[in-house]
């Protein structure tokens, strides 16, 4: 799945200077050589669909530029900041430390906690901070672990510490896992002493492209882009054998056979289902066949509640995930097909590029061990909400069906019963609101992204009205779905700075009860005029025309309404008491 | 392996490692008659024929060659 170092290197070659990929400003700071690391970089992200451009600092100059309020690291103002601070400088500063070799890790942790103040007290720049790989110097072998002036002790305690201290706690710091590559690749793999020795570098080319993918994976997933669903092929894929020809007793899971390869197997599916991936099947079978294990074998672990879109039947497979994109509505570069079968695979990623499909292993007993290596499911956030994601979407399935038995839409609308919970945001929808800034692509009229620091900030702040908006109907709970940002731009005018809704709850005429709620909310401050923008991306299209929809008139390549002639609109969602 | 295979497959590793499919190399060939040949792009090219030959260069090595035939004789000593 890697491309090697020369064909990330050719890529940026190759790469056209006025591409419409979005432009992201990294800072690359280092303690060791980083040429190569800022070539990766580059190269992975036009993999992925961003065009970094980076400013990379001469090594060793860390503290200084993060420190001078008037550095060039500043100036140059960088959305997101790498901080590489190498395991060989740390054994460096170890060894100078004789005094202090007990407070080593905790003295390490505060100055790392000082650079991100810093940065954060003069930008917004998130940090990325690589951890570290441990270097086990060998000086009181197994019993280092017992001695807690020792290196490996101190390093073990750093790379918690920047867990526990800094990632749990700081909203804009973010770790570039480092030390998990090692743990998977192996020190020998990640570490060239020949050319270390030559060049300062301490990463090996082989590893280049591992560590960047991570890095650049971080940065797409706070960007927004990231998967989202898992599409499961079922035989030989989900269980051994054939449902079809061996039938229930005899397909392999569980003690049966190497079974237990497919128990772990699901294992795995399971948690990243209940940590908010969709789980969809796409199999080659009769339903009825297929789904029979999901009923009837013990020793399933995946059932069919988790599942939200079920597709069992004769038909081509890339038709089948049209149709499972079509129902979840989400894009095809957010999927993630699972198959055995060369041929299917092959034949999904000819008709759908965007699909990401790994290249499993003929031994299903690799599988876990493979798809390990691809880190497929990075993210960069996590709440409670997701974990019901999979209601969600079967009941959206099941809303499908009912609209069909009715004629005309408004008699639709009336019988769900909706009723829309609407709020300024609090701590309790931070995270939730947050998290939609960064998830949502397509309704989405600015693409504004906000961390839980920033949406605190907007809270605070009196320039600034928010509203978040929630829907239930007879069928459950939506939860949060529409998040609306409005700006003070004069004594008179309010901007929309972010209107997003999820695309679940698209054609409820939820944009109109919205729309009216911006209003009430314009004219009980007094203002005259509700400004929006509509700012393209590759993703937003089906919203190009939000604004005109809504009768506001273009002006100035921006869209306004006065206040005083806006006819509410009629909607059949009730506001929460 | 003789001299001429190994340059003739050393030219196949700085063609493909350096993009560039008009480098001829000889044993007279410098970094400075090749323009994508770089101090940077030089540990791209130790990398890659190490692992055509499956062999280590030591530390010392990469620093001594002054042309390409040195590196030629690096390569068959091992």
């Amino acid at each position: 799945m890697y491309k090697k170092f020369s064909e990330l290197k050719k890529n940026i070659t190759r790469h056209s200077q006025n591409s419409t990929l979005k432009k992201i400003k990294v800072a690359l700071l280092g303690d060791t050589a980083t040429q190569f690391l800022n070539v990766a970089l580059k190269g992975t992200a036009i993999n992925e669909g961003f065009e970094l451009e980076i400013f990379e600092a001469d090594f060793g100059q860390i503290s200084r530029q993060i420190f001078d309020p008037s550095s060039e690291y500043y100036e140059f103002n960088a959305d997101f900041t790498i901080i590489f601070e190498s395991s060989h400088k740390l054994l460096n500063q170890y060894y100078k430390s004789y005094d202090s070799q007990l407070k080593f890790a905790e003295d390490k942790i505060n100055h790392i906690e000082k650079l991100y103040e810093a940065i954060q007290s003069r930008t917004k720049s998130r940090v990325i901070y690589c951890n570290f790989p441990i270097i086990d110097n060998q000086i009181f072998g197994n019993f280092s672990n017992k001695v807690e002036s020792s290196f490996v002790f101190q390093q073990n305690k750093l790379n918690h510490l920047l867990n526990a201290q800094l990632a749990i706690e700081k909203d804009n710091f973010f770790i570039a896992d480092l030390s998990s590559i090692q743990n998977k690749y192996g020190r020998d793999f990640m570490f060239s002493p020949n050319i270390y020795v030559n060049t300062e570098m301490v990463l090996s080319l082989n590893v280049l492209p591992i560590v960047s993918h991570y890095i650049v994976g971080i940065i797409s997933s706070l960007e927004g882009r990231f998967k989202k669903c898992l599409i499961l092929d079922l035989d030989n894929t989900t269980w051994g054998g054939i449902i079809g020809d061996d039938g229930l007793e005899k397909i392999q899971i569980g003690s049966l056979g190497i079974g237990k390869a497919f128990s772990e197997f699901q294992h795995w599916i399971k948690t990243l289902q209940k940590r908010g991936i969709i789980l969809a099947v796409c199999s080659k079978n009769d339903e009825d066949k297929a789904k029979e294990p999901f009923e009837k074998h013990p020793d399933m672990v995946i059932k069919l509640d988790d599942i939200s879109v079920f597709v069992a039947n004769w038909e081509n497979k890339a038709d089948n995930i049209r149709k499972i994109q079509n129902i979840l509505n989400i894009g095809f570069d957010s999927m993630v097909f699972l198959d055995d079968n060369p041929f299917e695979r092959n034949l999904v990623r000819e008709n759908l590029p965007e699909v990401c499909v790994p290249e499993l292993p003929e031994d299903p007993a690799e599988y876990l061990e493979y798809l390990y290596s691809l880190n497929l499911f990075e993210t960069a956030s996590f709440s409670q909400n997701d974990a019901e994601r999979t209601k969600q979407y079967q009941i959206e399935a099941e809303r499908a069906t009912a609209l069909q038995n009715f004629t005309n839409v408004e008699d639709f609308l009336q019988s769900m019963n909706m009723v829309s919970d609407v709020q300024s945001f609090n701590n309790f929808s931070k995270p939730r609101v947050s998290q939609l800034t960064q998830r949502s692509n397509q309704f989405n009229l600015r693409t504004v992204r906000y961390t839980e620091q920033e949406i605190d900030d907007l809270i605070q702040s009196g320039d600034h009205s928010t509203l978040s908006f929630t829907l239930e109907d007879k069928y459950g709970d939506n939860g949060l779905i529409c998040v609306i940002i409005l700006e003070k731009k004069d004594t008179e005018t309010l901007f929309i700075n972010t209107w997003l809704m999820s695309c679940r709850v698209l054609k409820r005429g939820m944009e109109d009860f919205t729309l009216n709620k911006i209003v009430e909310t314009a004219k009980n401050n007094g203002y005259q005029y509700i400004v929006g923008e509509y700012l393209p991306t590759a993703k937003n299209q089906m919203v190009e025309d939000h604004y005109k929809k809504l009768g506001f008139a273009s002006h100035e390549g921006q869209w306004i309404l006065n206040v005083n002639e806006y006819e509410p609109k009629e909607v059949y969602i009730t506001n929460k008491i | 392996m003789n001299k001429d295979e190994i340059l003739q497959k050393l030219t196949g590793i700085f063609r493909e490692e350096l993009d560039n499919n008009d480098i001829n190399l000889t044993t007279e060939s410098t970094a400075e008659d090749i323009e994508e040949w770089d101090s940077l792009s030089h540990i791209q090219l130790i990398v890659a024929v190490e692992k055509a030959f499956g062999i280590r260069f030591t530390s010392s090595e990469i620093q001594s060659w002054n042309n390409v035939g040195e590196m030629i004789e690096s390569i068959n000593s091992k």
